[in-house]
């Protein structure tokens, strides 16, 4: 036996590799294989594209996209001297302050009404979670009717109530709001789902010793339902941010940016830099300075809602 | 006094009833006045004060939207992008999940970082140089330059990972005994086991991709490759069609996302509870 194992000399010994080498690199290896079709794809399409964004954002590019000379922080020098980019930065800091709040408080007092031990509640459930099923564009395009001046609904209700109409997107002192309301609109189904299963997690005793004790129902909600929803509280809002910041689609189709840039948001902001104005570097420093905003508020989730949680 | 209280309590419950009602008309007007829309006829539609409720119920708007639109070619261009993704990303995703979860090898831990930071890195900060690049391999206006960039996803290996690493070792164990090599192991035993973090993944991949906006805007210029979302928001722009043609294309672009939202509403749920970090 011991003879035989002598005799045969294993290839990998040749290699200069010892058994316990030899399995790790072939483990490597072999899990190497298993993640390599993801990892083309994330090269590819994420890691090589983003070094060439920041690789852009430093040169001067021509009219299809080509580096020309590179220049440094010109272009970053560019977008800080410049009142367009600076208007849509805070456009879009005003956009995150209109929707998230507004989402969050919506989305609570829905999901509140959900947890209601009714009959027929789970019908509630469904509608008030519909949303989750609608695009961007469908939810723009519904909109886009609603807000329609003479013939929209909105304004006609407002007119059989006796109050003055609005001007909803074709006014620069209403569009934004406007805008605003549809994201909120489209942002609620995914939070009330997810306050909804968070609500649902909350210990029954605990309801029950403050019956025993008394407890108004109001009383139930604000010193054990509100705590208990504390870190999914961050958690949404520091989602609700960022899908805000990134918000695109309502822009395109109904305002295209106007009136009076009143609702060019960041990213309907790059879209027209590089695709209808041509200018690449210029467009391409925007998206880093996104990439910038969104990656400051990750770790702003990181450091302190995963710390939350791990909390309780 | 019992049922004296019951009683007052009982009609409190029903009160509940009035918000609860209120809140759904509220949420769901917005769906409903463009299902209005698309039953008006030509000159209702643009009639003062608006029609609430159809009156008629013409199903012309609709066969209008599918045929002179051409929302059915928008919709098939739509269905196929969404169907390359998802199985694109539920193959991807289970190789490099079964990897991270079975596998112990040196920079794991480094790597599934690196899968998970694809999560960090919105798809704005890319998106100029991805445009560049599917324009030069001439990718523009094809099912392929619709699909490739999406096949891979942080989100997707790391929900198939947590669902794996709740399958018992010993199995794992028991077939390498058996002589099942990994891949075997995998499609016999693994992806069996797994199915409902798989059907998870695609409803969650197939309604993120069907909904997409902007990439498909840069990348379809054609006519015939257009994505539905894309499609009729163009055709409403550029004031080709009329209101409730345009409310009809709507109402029949929802069907999809109504159908994966009613049946498969657990996993749907699930996907967008877990994918909520993307954003």
């Amino acid at each position: 036996m011991a003879q035989q194992t002598s005799s045969i000399i294993p290839f990998y010994t040749r290699l200069g590799l010892t058994g316990r080498q030899w399995r790790g690199l072939r483990k490597f290896l072999t899990a190497l294989a298993y993640l390599a079709p993801s990892l083309f794809f994330f090269l590819t399409f994420v890691f090589v594209p983003l070094l060439n964004s920041i690789k852009l954002s430093l040169y001067l590019t021509d009219p299809i996209g080509r580096p020309t000379a590179f220049v440094w922080f010109l272009q970053y020098e560019r977008l800080f001297s410049q009142e367009s980019f600076l208007n849509s930065l805070a456009r879009s800091v005003q956009f995150v302050l209109y929707t998230v709040p507004v989402t969050l408080l919506v989305s609570l007092v829905l999901a509140t009404l959900g947890n209601l031990r009714l009959k027929k509640i789970a019908i509630f459930r469904v509608i008030f979670s519909i949303t989750i099923a609608v695009s961007g564009a469908t939810a723009s395009l519904m909109f886009l009717y609603l807000y329609h001046p003479n013939l929209g609904t909105l304004n006609y209700f407002l007119s059989l109530l006796g109050l003055p109409t609005v001007k909803w997107l074709i006014s620069d002192q209403t569009a934004l709001m406007s805008v605003s309301l549809v994201s909120v609109w489209l942002q609620i189904g995914l939070n009330t789902v997810i306050l909804l299963a968070a609500m649902q997690g909350v210990p029954e005793e605990l309801y029950e010793s403050a019956m025993i004790d008394g407890a108004t129902a109001w009383n139930k909600f604000f010193y054990i339902t509100l705590p208990f929803l504390g870190s999914t509280f961050f958690f949404l809002l520091v989602v609700d941010m960022l899908a805000s910041f990134q918000t695109f689609t309502p822009v395109s189709v109904m305002t295209k940016g106007g009136p009076i840039d009143s609702t060019n948001l960041l990213v309907y902001s790059i879209y027209r830099e590089f695709y209808i104005n041509g200018k690449y570097g210029f467009a391409a420093a925007q998206s880093i300075m996104l990439f910038l905003v969104m990656m400051i508020l990750t770790i702003f989730q990181f450091l302190f809602v995963e710390k939350k949680v791990s909390y309780e | 006094m019992n049922t004296g209280r019951s009683s007052t309590r009982l009609t409190l419950n029903v009160l509940w009833y009035i918000p609860l009602i209120l809140a759904a008309i509220v949420i769901v007007y917005p769906i409903y006045s463009m299902l209005n829309i698309s039953m008006l006829g030509d000159t209702e539609v643009a009639s003062y004060p608006p029609k609430l409720v159809p009156t008629s119920f013409i199903l012309e708007n609709f066969t209008r939207a599918l045929v002179l639109a051409p929302l059915g070619r928008y919709l098939f261009n739509s269905i196929l992008q969404s169907t390359m993704v998802m199985l694109g990303q539920l193959v991807t995703a289970s190789l490099a999940a079964y990897a991270f979860a079975f596998i112990e090898f040196r920079f794991r831990n480094l790597l599934f970082l690196v899968f998970l930071s694809t999560l960090m890195i919105p798809w704005e900060a890319t998106i100029i140089p991805n445009y560049l690049n599917v324009r030069q391999w001439g990718l523009t206006d094809t099912y392929w330059g619709l699909a490739l960039p999406f096949m891979a996803t942080g989100f997707g290996t790391f929900l198939l990972r947590q669902f794996y690493l709740k399958i018992p070792t010993e199995l794992r164990d028991a077939a390498e005994i058996d002589g099942c090599g990994s891949l075997r192991f995998l499609w016999a035993v693994v992806l069996p086991l797994a199915r409902p973090a798989l059907g998870t993944l695609a409803v969650y991949s197939f309604l993120q991709t069907y909904n997409q906006y902007l990439w498909p805007l840069l990348i379809t210029n054609d006519q015939t490759m257009r994505t539905v979302q894309i499609g009729l928001t163009l055709l409403q722009s550029e004031e080709l069609l009329k209101t409730n043609v345009v409310a009809a294309g709507v109402m029949i672009i929802l069907v999809p996302t109504f159908i994966l939202f009613v049946f498969s509403n657990k996993q749907l749920i699930r996907g967008l509870t877990a994918g909520a970090v993307k954003g």
